[in-house]
């Protein structure tokens, strides 16, 4: 850390130790300003992360969220991002577009003439980028599973992250379903995806 | 109520055009009408001083596949002006059209774009009957009897192709829920039965 000079004995003046050109400027000297941060750093401690901690960490922390609202599943997503569950404390906030979201809800009954326009969304999202299938239909067909227009899952589309069971599921369930999403991205997280 | 739309259905029946007869049924009635004018039959309905049938609330098909006119379409009036209701029907088979009601009620262009699609009825002078319920390209009338109920094709992305395709149907297993269902043959035995033996 270098010589610690107590006092005001320095003949530099506060902030302009830095300046090399400055007259009377000695290295050897310190600047009691900078030493008083110094001291106080190494009193607490030095402050290090992982470069994947920082990532994931600054990922978990702004997913915004494509809203995908296709049947009455989009209710409930409405309702936990309204101020009683208020999603955006999570800084998963919605935004209108593909292009600037992370994350994608798909809610509800996904049908078969709605996948193509699912999928196009899903490709224009920038990487990385996650799925939140929410709601029985979505999952896995769930009541329309036999039915001729209704896809069997939206997995069959684009590749689902987060399954949220429920018939609908209630707001509550989906925002435990975001925050085991940002779980997986805290587990899973690299620079590359 | 009945009498009263019994007398209405009497006098619908002995003035309107191409009406072939009526029923009250659960406090509604029914007119049977002849296809190729219904839409003599409906304009009387909108416009008689004794009608005024002035709102269709509904169109829309029913499949009958036992009768050789196969379908039927029903259409439902409300009349503001009188506080009634009416419905009215009329049949047709698989390639008779029926006469499109867009000049009478102009609202009747989607519900017979829907009646089409769902049913494969057809609708002679509509002005632009096709599909709109249902997927670009689909094949079959999925309200049909005889429709299969998953229906022909399934969807899945393919990565090679990196698009959306369409496939066969996979699934065959159909799996029945209603175990308790005393038409499925459930073994239970309620008390006093012995006695019905």
């Amino acid at each position: 850390m270098g010589v610690i000079v107590p006092g005001n004995s320095s003949p530099v003046p506060a902030l302009s130790a830095g300046r090399s050109t400055v007259e009377g400027y000695d290295p050897k000297l310190h600047d009691p300003f900078f030493d008083g941060v110094s001291q106080q750093l190494a009193d607490k401690g030095f402050i290090t992360a992982a470069a994947d901690d920082l990532i994931t960490w600054a990922r978990t922390g702004s997913l915004m969220w494509m809203t995908f609202g296709l049947a009455c599943c989009a209710v409930e997503m409405m309702q936990a991002s309204m101020p009683r569950y208020d999603l955006e404390r999570y800084g998963f906030a919605p935004r209108a577009s593909p292009r600037q979201s992370d994350v994608m809800i798909v809610a509800g009954t996904l049908t078969n003439k709605m996948a193509p326009a699912l999928r196009k969304v899903y490709d224009q999202m920038p990487e990385p980028r996650y799925v939140i299938s929410m709601g029985s239909c979505a999952n896995g067909g769930g009541y329309y599973y036999y039915s001729y227009s209704v896809v069997r899952g939206c997995d069959r589309v684009v590749p689902v992250d987060i399954y949220v069971p429920g018939c609908p599921p209630t707001a509550e369930a989906l925002v435990y379903g975001v925050l085991q999403l940002q779980k997986k991205i805290r587990r899973t997280g690299t620079i590359e995806r | 109520m009945s009498e009263a739309l019994e007398l209405l259905g009497q006098d619908i029946v002995a003035r309107a055009p191409g009406v072939l007869g009526h029923s009250v049924a659960f406090g509604e009635l029914t007119i049977v009408a002849r296809a190729a004018s219904v839409i003599d039959t409906l304009t009387f309905l909108r416009d008689d001083a004794a009608c005024r049938f002035h709102q269709l609330i509904d169109l829309t098909g029913v499949d009958y596949p036992e009768r050789a006119a196969r379908f039927d379409v029903v259409y439902h009036l409300l009349s503001l002006v009188k506080n009634h209701r009416i419905r009215l029907k009329v049949s047709t088979d698989e390639d008779t059209p029926v006469p499109s009601v867009t000049p009478v009620f102009p609202v009747a262009d989607w519900f017979e774009r829907e009646a089409f699609d769902m049913y494969g009825i057809f609708f002679d002078g509509h002005p632009d009957l096709r599909r709109i319920l249902t997927d670009y390209g689909f094949h079959g009338h999925p309200l049909r009897k005889d429709f299969p109920m998953t229906g022909y094709v399934e969807v899945r992305y393919d990565d090679e192709l990196k698009r959306v395709v369409y496939e066969p149907v996979k699934i065959t297993e159909f799996r029945a829920f209603d175990f308790l269902s005393p038409w499925e043959g459930a073994k239970y035995a309620l008390p006093g039965d012995e006695k019905a033996q």
